[in-house]
């Protein structure tokens, strides 16, 4: 059964009638064809409707939808030749975060990503894509493998945020993620980033540097969740609705104050709903820019990068 | 009015006027003593928070110091209203209580006779939080040392990114980066200064990645807060958990060092730069 919230509720009651009329047995399909392109052509609309008007806490609740399409998907559906690449050459294996060699169209990269799974137990192996140094570490070591061969790095960003453990403290979280804010900014090589569902601040950003930064149309990035910003600044966090509000995490508002460059759409109001033709605007997406970027220096690109990086911030002078 | 109720204490505003209280170990130290010993306990060397001037005449050569970019004050990109109210009153406030602009005073003066390039954070503005004015002044006292081979200090005393600008805050943590990043193509040292507390996305960007991270001792250094990774781990963690011993211990950073002996430390080591 679909996982789901409140405001999906009247495109699952459609569905549902769908489904039923369909099983209604052969001899009578005739009769019921009518009402089900009915159906259907009322459930593009009310798709269309809801998806074009979440406040942004239902947004985020789309962002995290249990049926969102996840790393694993779209390497299944948009990458080929996968080959991946383990470990950071250190301490471990961190499977919140999962790369290696893919090719995408015509184009060689090396593919870095947050490894959120779907079941439980692929949740429970991959920590909910929380990463720990270990990960951060083991993307940057395929980060600079593709400065070496040449390639250009894409990222998917989908994770809660870096994990907050003992471990993840013992062994550096916050020197591994600023070590690879530090080398993103110059490595010599085209980066982009693709935000695809839940940005969570310094755990998203840690492989979110790049040339180009996309993002899925109800995919949210955000300095803090806003259950904790709630916390914190209201000092509740029931207050989280007002809280995503107020911290303009959502892709047109992140594209307005210039930190995403262009907003991805998902099919079928949200990728959920249509997985294989959102994953197609990806790819259409990412190909573009690899054209794009394509041949250009290593001076000129980290020279752009480090002019984007400098604009970033509204102040008074 | 019922017999029992406790009599109100008697206020001793006096006593208080000439006391610190140890946060630490609870010692009562005459202000006095306290401001003399650079606001570091006597009895167990806790030390405690300075001003950025305060800092920067601490460190620099008598009379060198030159602010820059000292106008570069927080807009509210957001409009962010929270439970309390709106940023931009709170900023209002908070720049005529502390007469900063921002949470971090930049310029250059000179150690020991050596010109350098510093940013010293100010934790009274708004937790020494990383705002766009934060990340724009860090980044361009990277780029004055960049441009003219000095050496880059940065003393860091901060609670994280700012909530209030949103993504934007998240942001300065990519530019400062990008900005001592530079540093190495032209071979110009940046030295981390960690001081209490130096947390979240201050500890994640700039903060972490000098040539030479020293820290003062006993400061609160570390990524996630203490309270969340207990409810994320359901576990106890150990006393010293996130103090600069700790991060000592493990292997990030090279010393701790007195605020006694800063100066001197910072000049032994600049001498070493020999290009």
């Amino acid at each position: 059964m679909n996982q789901s919230s409140d405001f999906e509720a009247p495109i699952i009651e459609i569905e549902n009638m769908i489904e039923k009329l369909k099983s209604i047995s052969d001899d009578k399909r005739d009769e019921v064809a009518g009402q089900i392109a009915e159906l259907e052509e009322r459930l593009a609309r009310q798709r269309g409707e809801i998806y074009a008007n979440l406040t942004p806490w239902q947004t985020v609740q789309v962002a995290r939808h249990k049926n969102r399409p996840v790393l694993s998907d779209y390497i299944a559906m948009i990458y080929t030749d996968f080959v991946e690449l383990h470990g950071d050459r250190r301490i471990a294996d961190d499977r919140a975060i999962m790369g290696g060699f893919a090719r995408i169209g015509k184009h060689d990269i090396m593919l870095i990503g947050h490894n959120k799974g779907k079941t439980v137990e692929e949740n429970i192996e991959r920590n909910f894509g929380q990463a720990r140094p270990d990960g951060y570490r083991k993307a940057l070591r395929l980060m600079k493998l593709a400065e070496k061969y040449g390639l250009p790095v894409v990222t998917f960003i989908d994770t809660s945020g870096a994990f907050p453990g003992l471990d993840a403290e013992e062994r550096g979280q916050a020197e591994a993620i600023a070590r690879n804010l530090t080398e993103m900014a110059r490595l010599e090589v085209p980066i982009i980033c693709v935000v695809t569902g839940e940005g969570g601040s310094g755990g998203a950003l840690g492989i979110g540097v790049g040339d180009v930064i996309l993002m899925l149309s109800n995919s949210v990035y955000s300095v803090i969740s806003p259950e904790g910003c709630a916390s914190i600044l209201w000092r509740d966090g029931a207050y989280a609705s007002q809280a995503a509000e107020a911290l303009k995490l959502t892709a047109n508002s992140l594209a307005e104050m210039g930190v995403v460059d262009e907003i991805i759409p998902e099919a079928g109001g949200a990728a959920h709903h249509n997985p294989k033709q959102t994953a197609a605007e990806v790819k259409k997406a990412v190909v573009k820019h690899l054209k794009r970027l394509k041949g250009w220096s290593p001076s000129r690109l980290t020279h752009r990068r480090f002019e984007k990086y400098s604009k970033m911030g509204f102040f008074t002078k | 009015m019922p017999w029992f109720i406790k009599p109100k204490e008697r206020k001793r505003p006096e006593r208080e006027d000439i006391w610190n209280r140890c946060p630490t170990c609870k010692a009562h130290v005459f202000k006095e003593d306290w401001h003399n010993n650079l606001n570091v306990c006597p009895r167990c060397n806790y030390h405690g928070k300075l001003t950025a001037y305060e800092r920067i005449g601490l460190t620099l050569d008598s009379g060198t110091f030159r602010e820059i970019n000292e106008t570069i004050t927080p807009s509210d990109p957001l409009d962010f209203v929270d439970g309390k109210g709106r940023y931009r009153d709170k900023v209002e406030q908070t720049r005529a209580k502390t007469g900063l602009n921002e949470s971090v005073v930049t310029g250059t003066g000179k150690i020991d006779g050596r010109p350098v390039v510093v940013a010293v954070m100010d934790f009274r503005f708004l937790g020494g939080s990383l705002g766009s004015g934060t990340g724009e002044k860090i980044l361009l006292a990277a780029n004055h040392a960049y441009d003219r081979r000095m050496p880059y200090i940065v003393f860091s005393a901060s609670g994280g990114a700012r909530m209030h600008e949103g993504i934007l805050s998240l942001m300065q943590m990519a530019k400062t980066c990008a900005g001592v990043a530079r540093l190495d193509e032209r071979k110009v040292p940046y030295i981390s200064v960690l001081t209490d507390p130096t947390t979240g996305g201050v500890s994640a960007s700039y903060a972490m990645v000098g040539d030479v991270n020293i820290a003062e001792p006993g400061a609160l250094i570390g990524f996630a807060g203490r309270r969340v990774i207990e409810n994320t781990i359901k576990q106890k963690l150990p006393d010293n958990f996130q103090t600069a011993e700790y991060l000592l211990e493990h292997g990030f950073i090279d010393c701790i060092v007195d605020r006694k002996k800063m100066k001197i430390t910072l000049g032994r080591i600049l001498s070493f730069y020999n290009r």
